[in-house]
């Protein structure tokens, strides 16, 4: 079955097309990294997956359901790039957290309780749980977006450059996490620059360039100085269109 | 004699403790997006709606809720779509408000400019029983929302987008935060008045802030604040012979600086935060 489907995706921001009819397929239990360039149209094509940028034309479907339709987003954790900017009042780490897993009710119950703290305990941030993120380090806030994510036990992860700028001990935290939901059986959809930690994790490769998928099969091997072993892979406002992808 | 042997004083205190613990409540919310200001604005909306009372010779609370909250409705539809444009209709919405309420009010030969002072500032001393019992009615529709559906308001207030990819329903949700805005800046009408009540949705908030370190901690102890300030604004206002509602309001202001140069002192200095970000008073849009 496959978890998620996106064909002939189109997209523009404000007459500026960024993808032109990209598809993508993902199956259950898969592992798929998204790669591109910046600008290329990779975290476009998981927002739009999942509804937060309107489609122009093409069509998503989730859990084999059309987009417009689906209702089950318990089933979905989705991990943005950074922590929402509506932090005016302080909020510890434990109630972000459990803003991933609302009551069904009017009152958390237990089993919501307990997913919330080993979702935290996977994160390994079980000693920061009163703590206000923002006192927090720009990892250890990424560890707790997944932990939001992982606290409603969904089946289909879906991570929009989770490990941009993070530190290393952060990472491999990050890494250690997914990879517990993966042996769960979870399926995975990774927008990323450069996979680092994460690579071993990853079933396959799909790369986006101009807005549309360009490949989809094993993870491409770095080239040119990307593959120098000290390369410090840092370009946070590359040109769009470079030569090469990486 | 003793400040509790007056009944119009007992009264007028169960008025302001009630609009110090609702205004709060809500006004967390509203610093957490912030919208610190959207309080204020409403407040010169709902003055139509007390014009409209008063020209109808109805209840000037029941119409100002209603216009209060087609207002909110009306910021909350402009705010969603995100436009520049939607800074300039918010502006034409407020101070239309404002002038269409001095006028109707005017109109109606309700007691003229008393009257507009009055419902602009606060008369909490001149509070009846029935007004007692609507701005009961009116907390606890307020307390209702603000508490019982805090994990929803929570989550829509803190990422609004990861709150539509878990399938909660942000734009009633933010629907209702507006409406709750709009009835807390009318029941505290009688007490503080449309022009100060966004003062005790506010700084309440930010003095919690300055020693709190979660949301639903930040949350309870700025309705202890706002009780606090009210309860002694109030005592204050009766010793001095000033106004209450702009005492109340002085002494809540009061209490955050005393706070934030007592967090000073006291704090060991630390890092930075990571995420500054901008000051928590900005205007609507």
């Amino acid at each position: 079955m496959t978890v998620l489907d996106v064909t002939g995706a189109v997209v523009s921001y404000g007459g500026r097309r960024v993808l032109h009819g990209a598809t993508l397929s993902i199956g259950a239990g898969e592992v798929v990294a998204i790669l591109g360039a910046n600008g290329s149209g990779k975290s476009t094509l998981v927002r739009a997956a999942l509804g937060l940028v309107p489609l122009r034309a093409g069509e998503v479907r989730l859990f084999g359901t059309p987009l417009r339709a689906f209702r089950q987003w318990r089933r979905i954790g989705y991990v943005p790039q950074r922590l929402g900017a509506g932090s005016g009042v302080p909020a510890t780490v434990r109630e972000v957290v459990a803003s991933g897993r609302l009551p069904r009710g009017l009152f958390a119950s237990r089993a919501d309780r307990a997913a919330v703290t080993a979702a935290i305990t996977a994160v390994g941030l079980a000693d920061r749980t009163g703590d206000p993120v923002d006192s927090l380090s720009g990892g250890q806030q990424q560890r707790v977006l997944i932990a939001r994510a992982l606290a409603g036990g969904p089946d289909l992860l879906v991570l929009d450059e989770p490990t941009a700028g993070v530190d290393a001990a952060s990472q491999q935290a990050f890494a250690g996490a997914l990879a517990g939901f993966v042996a769960g059986g979870g399926t995975v959809a990774l927008v990323a620059h450069e996979l680092g930690p994460l690579a071993p994790l990853v079933d396959r490769a799909v790369v986006v360039h101009h807005g549309e998928v360009v490949h989809s099969g094993a993870v491409p091997e770095p080239a040119g100085h990307h593959a120098d072993p000290g390369h410090d892979h840092v370009h946070p406002h590359a040109p769009t269109d470079g030569p090469s992808l990486w | 004699m003793s400040f509790f042997e007056y009944p119009f004083l007992i009264r007028a205190l169960i008025g302001v403790v009630l609009t110090g613990l609702m205004a709060p409540a809500i006004g967390t919310y509203l610093v957490q997006r912030r919208l610190s200001l959207i309080g204020d604005g409403l407040g010169h909306v709902a003055l139509t709606g007390v014009g409209v009372g008063l020209l109808l010779d109805r209840s000037p609370v029941l119409t100002a809720v209603v216009v209060a909250a087609l207002g909110a409705i009306a910021v909350e539809l402009v705010r969603e779509r995100g436009r520049t444009s939607g800074d300039v209709a918010l502006a034409v919405l407020f101070y239309g408000g404002i002038s269409g309420g001095v006028m109707l009010v005017t109109l109606s030969g309700g007691g003229g400019g008393r009257s507009l002072v009055a419902y602009l500032f606060g008369s909490p001393l001149t509070v009846t029983r029935a007004d007692l019992v609507t701005m009961g009615v009116l907390a606890a529709v307020v307390l209702a929302v603000a508490l019982l559906l805090r994990p929803w308001l929570f989550a829509v207030c803190h990422d609004e987008e990861y709150a539509r990819v878990s399938g909660v329903r942000v734009r009633m949700l933010n629907l209702a935060m507006a409406v709750t805005t709009a009835v807390t800046v009318t029941a505290a009408m009688r007490t503080v008045g449309l022009l100060l009540v966004s003062a005790l949705m506010v700084v309440p908030v930010a003095t919690a802030q300055r020693f709190t370190r979660g949301f639903l901690a930040t949350m309870a102890a700025a309705m202890a604040i706002g009780v606090a300030a009210s309860a002694a604004g109030l005592w204050v206002s009766w010793t001095a012979d000033t106004t209450p509602g702009a005492t109340i309001v002085l002494v809540a202001i009061a209490a955050f600086v005393a706070v934030t140069l007592g967090a000073g002192l006291l704090r060991p200095r630390r890092p930075a935060p990571t995420d500054a970000g901008p000051p928590e008073v900005v205007l609507p849009g």
